[in-house]
């Protein structure tokens, strides 16, 4: 007998209900017959919300009432999208006592069936509609073309010079920028991430110190700025080690650092300048400027010019995780394929968003997952998607002509005229929606 | 200051899983097309690198979707 409670509580257990209820469940009834009723179950100081989910794992039928699990069930069974789902579940849940098996079924069915003809049908020219979707929003965005916003004092290319710069797939951005987030103990506190800021800002020596050239000795000379140097967190001897890593002759002094060169001649020396003042000191080369903000949850973040994904999470304290940049090659680079992916949706989005236009995300994926098939990032025109078409005119009739006729008619290419464009031209019926589909007569029933 | 970080948790990389040969058969036959139909992932793929995956296996891509919620997707492996 404590073996069978046992079991049955383990069951309970292992279907969602908690301990101490499926003890009680054990407890106060002959589980070995599972014949409860709701109300037995209501009168034994069970929740109401309980009641139902014991009752269907028990496997006792209500009559015409819909429980929790059927609606799990029978949802779940659908072919709909698992956002549709959810939505779809919790709306019937309230209604839940509304409903009957029948009402239920009725309620899907119109679903699935709303859900399916809402769906792109075959053969529709998904393609155009995106383009134009995006196209015609992009026409309002001209007028406002080279508009910047800062946050706080850096500028990022926005509107359509950067949908342009999407696009293309350029190797790097006009303004490349990072999104730097932070552990929370940074993230909390703005003087840590201060201090992380400036680990990320790359420093030269020039910034820290005074660098100047002496024709009379032939040497340079590097006064350090011990104000600077101290704002910066930076010591006096990770300038002298970097100078030193040159190999050249150096004098230290109190607050100077003299530098012979070898070379004894003037524009060596300049050259000698000009290598030590870009000398890093501190900081990731490429990230120029470094700047905390507080996002909109509360939490301080970095907003760097300038990009190196790579190098910023490897610094203690940063977020990898939900670090990201606005260099879509170098997400490619780092992250792969399927994240730049996510990356130009993101980025075209949030583009598009910025200046109060509502493109449907469904346009910019389709961008997204053309630019990204063949598992590197490649453009959208000549150099890319547009000039791997296989028709020799559809590619002419894009762009360079004269170029696309004659590189075909030299390699013999043949055009079987199954797009859109090259239809067009030849002034055939083009292969979609209507013209998709074809009438064969078969010659027997002919007669 | 050595960290190890993982791009695999990287909020914009998606769930890359190798599938095994008899998923992939099944995949081909329902959606009626060749191994070589489908969209390419570059053996060089960092995640692809992160996962082992051998030229000629095909992932499972579980995307999150801001319409769908959750899109299963598939990639090649390929040079």
């Amino acid at each position: 007998m404590a073996e069978e409670r046992e079991r049955v509580i383990k069951e309970l257990i292992s279907s969602g209900i908690e301990r101490a209820i499926a003890e009680e469940i054990a407890r106060d009834f002959t589980v070995s017959e599972l014949s409860v009723s709701r109300e037995e179950l209501l009168a034994a100081g069970i929740v109401d919300r309980y009641a139902d989910d014991i009752l269907c794992m028990l496997g006792i039928e209500l009559a015409g009432e819909v429980k929790p699990c059927d609606i799990e069930a029978q949802v779940n069974a659908t072919p709909l999208p698992d956002k549709l789902k959810s939505e779809l579940k919790s709306k019937l849940r309230v209604v839940r006592r509304l409903l009957t098996r029948d009402k239920l079924n009725t309620i899907l069915k119109r679903v699935i069936g709303e859900y399916e003809a809402a769906r792109v049908d075959p053969r529709e020219a998904v393609g155009i509609v995106a383009a134009q979707s995006i196209g015609e929003p992009g026409t309002q965005m001209t007028l406002r073309t080279f508009h910047y916003a800062g946050v706080g004092a850096i500028y990022i290319t926005l509107g359509l010079p950067r949908i342009i710069e999407i696009v293309d797939a350029r190797k790097k951005p006009s303004t490349p920028a990072m999104k730097v987030r932070l552990q929370p103990e940074y993230a909390s506190d703005r003087r840590k991430a201060e201090m992380l800021a400036m680990e990320i800002e790359e420093t030269h020596i020039k910034d820290v110190c005074r660098v100047e050239s002496s024709a009379d000795d032939m040497c340079i000379l590097v006064s350090l700025n011990n104000r600077e140097l101290e704002k910066r967190g930076i010591t006096r001897a990770a300038v002298e080690d970097r100078i030193k890593s040159l190999d050249m002759p150096v004098d230290m002094d109190e607050d100077k650092i003299k530098i012979y060169t070898k070379n004894k001649s003037y524009h060596e020396l300049l050259r000698l300048e000009e290598r030590i003042s870009n000398m890093l000191v501190k900081g990731i080369e490429g990230i120029r400027r470094a700047i905390v903000r507080k996002g909109s949850e509360g939490e301080y973040m970095i907003y760097t010019e300038g990009s190196a994904l790579k190098k910023v999470a490897k610094i203690e304290g940063v977020d990898f995780s939900r670090t990201t940049t606005n260099n879509i090659a170098e997400i490619a680079e780092v992250l792969g394929i399927e994240a730049a992916r996510n990356a130009i949706i993101d980025e075209m989005i949030s583009t598009l968003e910025e200046q109060g236009l509502d493109v449907d995300v469904r346009h910019v994926t389709l961008i997204a997952d053309a630019m990204t098939v063949d598992g590197e990032v490649k453009q959208i025109g000549r150099h890319g998607l547009a000039g791997e078409k296989t028709s020799v005119l559809s590619r002419a009739a894009f762009e360079v002509t004269v170029d696309n006729l004659l590189e075909a008619a030299i390699h013999g290419e043949v055009d079987e005229l199954r797009g859109v464009t090259e239809n067009v031209i030849v002034g055939q019926p083009i292969r979609l929606g209507t013209g998709a589909v074809e009438l064969v007569a078969r010659s027997h029933m002919m007669q | 200051m050595k960290k190890k970080v993982s791009i695999l948790e990287h909020e914009l990389v998606p769930l890359h899983e190798v599938m095994t040969e008899q998923e992939v058969t099944e995949l081909l036959k329902r959606y009626k097309i060749r191994k070589e139909q489908l969209p390419k992932i570059k053996i060089s793929d960092p995640v692809i690198k992160e996962i082992k995956a051998k030229e000629g296996d095909v992932v499972k891509i579980t995307r999150n979707s801001r319409t769908a919620e959750k899109f299963l997707s598939y990639r090649l492996v390929t040079k």
